[in-house]
């Protein structure tokens, strides 16, 4: 493997441990937390606020500085979604994972960090959440 | 509010940030968890060892976390086996419909002032809030 490509791999490693631990440290790969912030009515837990608040604290400043750039450091271009318009398919798609999430309290990274547990209502999850993805892939693509 | 974790959050959040400028910065790449996991199941030629190194970190991440702290990561999930694979369907289903979900959208998008990720992160919260408000706070129970 060339130098860039071993950079450019090493780094999305990194990327994504950090992302799990944060996740972890955040308290949101537990699915009884993620509740307690959709719970308003209950004993609410805002803690799922600060976590999206610390994290565009640094992506709202880092990313605009970064697409200042005219590429990534290992790689040829920025891979960006185009889309500005909004559509029943985003929203609705929106909606049905709010749905989801609002049942169990696990979004896709969380679930996914949440394997390492090999606990057996999370496998069923992914597996359920990967037949989701599968289903869409089968009926709109 | 006696669960409200304060410093973690921030804490968390800041590492989530991190992590998403990094890839970024050094790849190009936005970190969204549903697209990333997608695109390793319908792969496209010459875009997916980035995907697994990702979602191999994830659990990196979970793995260093236990070994910081000493203990795993607590995990109460409990929705019954039936609701789980309901909830698991719309998540998958829908994350791929809404081309995203709470990194890719709440995260990544809001960050580059997207207009459908400012309109995704709104439908999804409140979706989620209405659902547990059902759940949770009325007498309509959903048995599978």
């Amino acid at each position: 493997m060339s130098k860039p490509l071993i950079q450019s791999r090493l780094s999305i490693l990194v990327a994504g441990s950090l992302f799990g631990l944060g996740l972890a440290v955040s308290g949101m790969t537990n699915p009884a937390k993620v509740i307690g912030f959709l719970d308003i009515a209950g004993d609410w837990d805002p803690s799922l606020i600060l976590v999206m608040a610390a994290g565009l604290a640094v992506t709202v400043p880092a990313f605009h500085l970064v697409l200042r750039r005219s590429r990534p450091l290992f790689a040829h271009h920025f891979f960006l979604p185009e889309r500005q318009d909004l559509d029943a398919r985003l929203i609705t798609g929106a909606a049905l994972f709010g749905i989801g999430w609002g049942v169990a309290g696990f979004c896709p990274g969380p679930a996914l960090t949440a394997l390492l547990s090999l606990n057996g209502s999370v496998m069923l999850f992914v597996a359920a959440m990967v037949a989701g993805m599968l289903l869409h892939h089968l009926l709109l693509e | 509010m006696e669960n409200f974790t304060p410093v973690s959050a921030i804490a968390g959040g800041l590492l989530i940030g991190l992590a998403a400028t990094i890839a970024l910065w050094a790849n190009g790449r936005i970190v969204g968890i549903s697209g990333i996991l997608a695109g390793t199941l319908f792969p496209r030629h010459g875009d997916i060892a980035w995907r697994w190194l990702f979602l191999l970190g994830l659990l990196c991440g979970g793995l260093l976390y236990s070994l910081l702290t000493g203990q795993a990561a607590a995990l109460e999930l409990r929705a019954s086996p039936g609701m789980t694979v309901v909830a698991g369907l719309l998540v998958g289903f829908g994350t791929r419909l809404g081309s995203g979900c709470t990194s890719g959208h709440g995260i990544c998008g809001i960050a580059r002032f997207s207009r459908r990720s400012f309109a995704a992160t709104l439908t999804f919260i409140v979706a989620g809030i209405i659902t547990v408000g059902i759940l949770r706070h009325t007498s309509i129970e959903l048995s599978l």
